[in-house]
């Protein structure tokens, strides 16, 4: 019953929650890994791929995962390239932190509450913030859809107060990417961003 | 002509690749070394490293150009890139809770702040 409180904008009543569904998109991805681990694609390679992903979803199964928002194309382009370009950004900075002799950098933890609260869009973005600059998860709190991240270096040129600030709007600008690329106009609303067409 | 010279191209941008990748590789192993506590190793662990991993994939695909190959290294970054944040995760999450993260080399300790805060509203 509780989960129903947090999944933004459920309206499945609990007790149905597909459990005797198979989760096709499931095993369509573990097909297409089973195709790739065998390196080219044949009929046997991809029918023996579903077979494999039916079998796993059907004897390990998970929580299916809520989705109510739909995928916006352009929104998903910004994430993604956003993300590759953040992945240089970050590991270079890493790098150049590492290979600065004498050099040590002031860490910190801080709690960010994100707007959204559907545990997909918080476990994306805690995904994408411990590859991208100054940031890892250390925890997350999914009652209050907090992240609590560790800040490798909050100095880093600026006062400690504005070293959290950047790191703190970095991580909510991070989670508008996400739901700018899969969440609904509904869900967009609940967290408080406005509607771009 | 054309196929020798694009061989070339190929060659020398997985080159580049390489270099690159144990470039990042190398200072990821740095990092983990040098820097003083527990989570500071963890940035090391996930940026560069997955980085320098994924370049040397990518020189790789370069070099082999053969299907089967390159999507095989498809997967490997792919899976590189998903379970290395989890990963740094789960250690700092542990590493929080037994006390690794030293208190004196935190500016700001904001999740200590709230789970004391919680078991305070406990009691």
């Amino acid at each position: 019953m509780v989960r129903s409180r947090y999944g933004a904008g459920s309206r499945r009543p609990v007790g149905r929650v597909s459990v005797s569904r198979v989760q096709w998109w499931s095993v369509v991805w573990l097909a297409v890994v089973w195709v790739a681990l065998w390196g080219q694609v044949s009929v046997g390679n991809v029918l023996v791929g579903m077979v494999v992903g039916i079998l796993v979803t059907m004897l390990l199964r998970m929580t299916p995962i809520d989705f109510h928002g739909r995928l916006r194309p352009w929104g998903l382009v910004r994430l993604i390239s956003r993300f590759a370009v953040d992945l240089v950004r970050g590991s270079l900075e890493v790098a150049v932190i590492a290979l600065r002799i004498g050099y040590v950098p002031t860490g910190a933890v801080i709690g960010v509450r994100l707007r959204s609260h559907s545990d997909l869009y918080l476990t994306l973005t805690a995904e994408l913030c411990s590859l991208v600059p100054g940031t890892v998860v250390v925890d997350a709190h999914r009652l209050t859809g907090t992240l609590y991240l560790h800040v490798l270096d909050v100095t880093h040129g600026r006062g400690v107060s504005d070293g959290l600030e950047v790191a703190r709007s970095q991580v909510l600008a991070q989670e508008e990417r996400v739901l700018r690329a899969l969440a609904s106009d509904a869900e967009l609303v609940e967290a408080g961003l406005e509607v771009r067409r | 002509m054309s196929t020798a010279l694009w061989t070339a191209v190929a060659d020398g941008a997985a080159a580049v690749c390489f270099l690159g990748g144990s470039f990042l590789a190398f200072a990821a192993g740095v990092g983990a070394l040098r820097f003083r506590d527990l989570s500071a190793r963890m940035h090391a662990a996930t940026k560069p490293q997955t980085l320098g991993l994924v370049l040397v994939l990518v020189g790789l695909a370069l070099r082999l150009r053969t299907g089967g190959a390159v999507w095989a290294l498809l997967l490997v970054g792919v899976f590189a890139m998903l379970t290395a944040p989890v990963a740094a995760h789960l250690v700092g999450r542990a590493g929080h809770r037994t006390g690794r993260m030293s208190a004196e080399r935190l500016v700001v300790d904001e999740l200590t702040r709230d789970a004391d805060q919680a078991a305070a509203d406990d009691d």
